[in-house]
């Protein structure tokens, strides 16, 4: 599959890229941040602290830049991302702790929303002129309006006046009755459940209208084409001829998906800061706040590497779903 | 014309065979309302068992759309506004044709006709292959379908057989439309569209993307399974020269309308209508004497501004006055045979019809060589 | 930040040259006269904002500084003269938000601008010379499409010094750097449709500068991509630009809407119901994003008419694959004029 070697080197590549940019943005940044870090922190940290950031980022000693960058290279290949200055942790321990909250509400809302607006893209495209169909240009309103904003209306709706869910949070610590305990227990899981419902809606109603749209569209051009006339004249059933052309429609969504994927995650991830739900978007937000950039950048690098990810599977979907892709380059 | 009881196999005039299909003043329009254009305009021909009759005329002539109409399977904004459309339907069992009117049946009785009695041949196999799906399963799942009681290893079988009717190894039942050359594409889609034995074919510029030598080769193919399995075939093209050899019958179309229609030789050796004649002159003949080729000044008009009159008479180098104010009906022409129809007003008797236009029928000494039937 | 996606960026990459119009008869439908309602409204929406924006900060009823009394530290409710009430400072806000749509459509467009450019720069570029030019310029494009932008924006422009930061050029500009691969893409893939037309071949084959073939033949037949990408861009602005305010990031001088609603968030406006404080902001983005994206709707239905989602033809006929409708008429002859 010489394609998929293709693209495998395109990921090593974007991944060094990545790592690359994630040294040089603190050392661009004006003032040189990361100094003015180190010498604000200089009272607060322990010596040994200062000292294992100092070789993370061989600022101390009198290493040249490129020397400096093959430490961190070297580091973060390791596992090593370094200490959080704000936090007193290794970055690792916080990515630790935030990334399965940011992964199963992100995660698996924008998997939902791919799923249903594909599915609901694929049924507006068939009936074309039906009823969903006629609904299409309304997703625009969702389409275009910025996750935050959106996850705002919701929150005043349904959080504030209507009191359905709690406005913030991940889950509640306390309430008059329960003490929660976090792990496999009822009252917790509930908990989550129910501080996730708003968050969730906001991530699925923001990204779904993409979905819909581009499947809407792929399905109708698809469906202009001679084989699926072809599967209509023979006289198979009307659902192996809408698979026949959902199956080819889906082809150019997924590709697609490599475009979109960093738009919809950094969008989602900052809903996390409208309900201060736990993960690294809200994470990163109070890094920035306060000038953490170990942490920053520990998550910057850990953001990017899932896209990439994303894509590969993408990439992958891609090859085992169109025969023509894979022996093509 | 248009209720379902007109309906009758009329005496056959010049062939014994029984009808297959039978169109008569089909009307279909692009649109609806106000902003529809009409297509194809009272076309009316019959098609007997086993006849190949050859559809020519420019693009956008109509004649694709009048093959799409025919089947229903004419796409949005396409709307049939007249006419009817009765396909004689061989029973099973050998006993007398059930006829149905076409254009009143429901997708039901209509996937009970489509390929299995009347199947289809794409210009573009290319396009009209599902690219992500194999051979095999493109070719069983209208087995599968309309031979419910076929075991999974009878269809491949019969997949394996078909494939082998049209020249292709077994081999290639695993590959992917991409895999495979222009030339056996087509023929896979020839191979499709016999799967179920069909008493009707029709193919829409089947060989129109191939060149010359696969094309020469396919329709080779072509006609030696008819001869075997005895499909009647509308063979649709522009180029009239491969009609020459493999129809019976010839239409003309123009602007949405047959204007000549007759024995293929027949229209070879006297073509009554100018445009014939044209089409005629816009192809080297490959035996007989130098023509000049001169083809046919000017391009078809637009379905939005159609010409009065015959529709034909801005391009006519022998248009008079009532050509443009009359249209002319598809008529017998004076003194023809009988199996000749043309819509000329230079035909109807009333004028002596320039030279090349009235050549005596019984001259055939030009192309007879190559001549089908 | 919008999830605008892939069906207003342009075409997916297999299917580019089903975009060029024209190309395939068969596809052609023969009502084409709609009118493009979608245009309209969104074209009218996003130019009273344009207008708001150019006006606003003339008309707004209280200067910045102006508070409307001194006694109060809770916000007022929209009354008579306040037509937004106030905030806690007793500030006016409707004066805030006419203000704050300058700063806030300025930078949208501003970086939708840059990015628009840059994007055609790299796109054309890329499509037009292929070869090695091609694999770097889609490889990077390819990379700037899986960096986090907004995330990075934040890292990179919170450290900059106050005045660039209230700088309307430096932050369109780091705007617009996060997000002119999106169009690059769309434009390489009809660049590379294009390249292969008659009309190019054969001003190639005339002997046609590059330069000149590209601005000339090409760059044309581009326009419609470009003005998707560009409006994309701008939403894509908009969108970052006031998150960046809302997130605390960027301050301007002279207030944005996502500074009004990062005021109101600093302040729990939401927990204690000063919905006039954050409501109008937070419609007003929604409402020119809308505006926005109606318009990209309709250009994405002039660079591909089979998308449009009217029915062709009239009311009572339906149509289905494979079951072409037979409607009788009345008169043979069709219909009169």
């Amino acid at each position: 599959m010489p394609l998929l070697i293709r693209r495998a080197g395109f990921y090593l590549l974007a991944a060094y890229a990545a790592l690359t940019l994630n040294f040089f943005i603190p050392r661009m940044l004006p003032g040189n941040a990361l100094d003015a870090v180190l010498t604000t922190m200089r009272g607060e940290t322990t010596p040994q602290e200062l000292a294992g950031m100092a070789a993370q980022y061989g600022i101390d000693s009198k290493q040249s830049l490129m020397a400096q960058y093959f430490t961190y290279v070297a580091h973060t290949l390791s596992g090593n991302l370094g200490f959080s200055t704000s936090k007193q942790v290794p970055v690792t321990t916080v990515l630790g702790g935030e990334l399965p909250w940011t992964i199963g509400l992100i995660g698996s809302a924008t998997v939902v929303a791919f799923l249903l607006g594909t599915l609901i893209g694929i049924v507006a495209g068939w009936k074309r002129g039906g009823l969903i169909d006629t609904v299409v240009p309304v997703s625009a309103f969702f389409q275009a309006v910025p996750y935050f904003v959106l996850g705002l209306l919701l929150l005043i709706i349904f959080g504030v006046d209507l009191h359905w869910f709690p406005i913030g949070g991940g889950y509640d610590a306390t309430s008059r009755t329960v003490t929660y305990i976090q792990g496999w227990n009822w009252p917790y899981v509930s908990s989550v459940l129910q501080h996730s419902v708003l968050p969730a809606s906001t991530v699925v109603l923001a990204s779904i209208a993409g979905w819909i749209v581009g499947m809407r569209n792929m399905m109708i051009t698809t469906m202009d084409e001679d084989y699926v006339l072809v599967a209509c004249a023979k006289g198979l059933p009307r659902w192996r001829t809408v698979a026949i052309a959902a199956r080819n429609a889906i082809l150019p969504t997924i590709s697609n998906v490599t475009l979109s994927i960093s738009l919809v995650v950094t969008g989602a991830i900052l809903v996390e800061v409208v309900f201060n739900y736990p993960g690294v978007g809200l994470e990163i937000f109070n890094a920035v706040q306060s000038t953490d950039y170990p942490l920053i950048q520990g998550i910057l690098l850990v953001v990017t590497l899932a896209v990439l990810a994303a894509n590969l599977i993408a990439d992958f979907a891609y090859a085992a779903l169109d025969p023509r892709s894979r022996r093509e380059a | 014309m248009s209720t379902a009881t007109a309906i009758d196999a009329d005496a056959a005039p010049w062939s014994p065979a029984q009808p297959v299909l039978e169109v008569r003043g089909l009307n279909v329009d692009y649109g609806a309302g106000r902003d529809a254009v009409r297509a194809v305009n009272e076309v009316t021909f019959t098609l007997r068992r086993g006849e190949v009759l050859g559809l020519a005329g420019e693009s956008g002539s109509g004649k694709s759309t009048l093959a799409y109409a025919i089947t229903r399977l004419l796409r949005a904004p396409g709307v049939i506004t007249g006419g009817e459309v009765v396909f004689h339907q061989p029973s099973a069992s050998g006993g007398p044709a059930r006829t149905v009117d076409l254009l009143a049946a429901d997708a039901r009785e209509l996937a009970g006709i489509r390929w299995v009695d009347l199947s289809m041949v794409f210009q573009s196999a290319m396009h009209a292959l599902n690219p992500v799906a194999r051979i095999e399963g493109q070719l069983t799942d209208v087995l599968k379908r309309h031979r419910p009681d076929m075991a999974p290893a009878e269809r491949r079988a019969r997949a394996i057989e078909l494939l082998g009717m049209v020249g292709i190894t077994p081999d290639r039942l695993s590959s992917y439309p991409h895999e495979l050359s222009g030339g056996m594409r087509q023929r896979v889609m020839i191979a499709m569209a016999l799967a179920l034995e069909p008493s009707l074919v029709i193919m829409d510029e089947p060989t129109t993307a191939l060149d010359v030598v696969t094309q020469r080769e396919i329709l080779d193919e072509l006609m030696r399974l008819r001869e075997r399995l005895g499909f009647a075939v509308i063979f649709i093209t522009h180029d009239l020269s491969l009609l020459l050899e493999l129809a019976d019958t010839i239409a003309i179309m123009y602007a949405g309308q047959l204007v000549e229609s007759a024995a293929a030789a027949d229209l070879l050796a006297a073509p009554r209508h100018p445009y014939s004649l044209g089409l005629l002159n816009s192809f080297p003949a490959l035996h007989g004497e130098r023509v000049k080729m001169t083809g046919i000044p000017g391009s078809p008009p637009s379905l939005r501004a159609m010409p009065t009159g015959c529709k034909f008479h801005p391009r006519c180098p022998h248009a008079f006055e009532r050509c443009s104010a009359e249209q002319p009906a598809l008529l017998t022409p004076a003194g023809s045979r009988g199996k000749r129809t043309v819509a000329c007003w230079l035909q109807t008797g009333d004028r002596v019809p320039p030279e090349p236009l009235g050549r005596p029928e019984g001259d055939r000494s030009q192309d007879l060589a190559v001549g089908g039937h | 930040m919008t999830a605008l996606d892939p069906a207003l960026v342009g075409p997916p990459d297999g299917s580019a040259s089903d975009l060029l119009p024209g190309l395939s008869p068969r596809r052609s439908r023969a009502t084409r006269r709609m009118p493009p309602a979608k245009v309209l409204l969104g074209g009218i929406v996003t130019a009273f904002f344009v207008l708001v924006a150019l006006l606003g900060p003339l008309v707004a009823p209280h200067a910045a500084g102006w508070v409307a009394n001194t006694s109060s530290g809770t916000p007022q409710p929209p009354s008579g003269p306040l037509w937004l009430g106030t905030d806690n400072m007793q500030h006016d806000l409707f004066s805030q938000l006419l203000v704050g749509s300058r700063s806030t459509l300025l930078i949208a467009f501003l970086a939708g601008a840059i990015a628009t450019v840059l994007s055609v720069a790299v796109g054309v570029t890329a499509g037009y010379l292929g070869g090695v030019v091609d694999e770097i310029l889609s490889a990077l494009s390819n990379i700037f499409l899986a960096l986090p932008g907004l995330l990075i924006l934040m890292v990179i422009i919170s450290p900059l010094p106050v005045p660039d930061k209230g700088n309307s050029l430096v932050i369109g500009f780091v705007v617009a750097i996060t997000s002119w691969a999106y169009g690059a893409r769309a434009l390489r893939a009809q660049t590379l449709a294009l390249r292969g037309q008659d009309y190019v071949v054969s001003a190639q084959v005339i002997g046609e500068r590059k330069s000149r073939i590209i601005l000339f033949e090409i760059v044309p037949n581009l326009l419609p991509i470009v003005a998707a990408s560009f409006i994309f861009t701008v939403i894509y602005g908009l969108g970052v630009y006031v998150a960046l305010c809302y997130l605390g990031v960027v301050s301007p001088s002279s207030g944005s809407w996502g500074t009004m609603l990062q005021s109101a968030q600093s302040n729990s406006a939401i927990g204690n119901g000063w919905w006039w404080w954050y409501l109008p902001p937070a419609l007003c983005v929604a409402l020119v994003g809308f505006g926005l994206a109606l318009l990209n709707f309709g250009i994405d239905e002039i660079i591909n008419p089979r998308i449009r989602s009217a029915r062709t033809g009239g009311r009572d006929v339906k149509f289905q694959l494979g079951l072409t409708p037979v409607v009788r008429q009345a008169s043979p002859e069709g219909e009169p004029r």
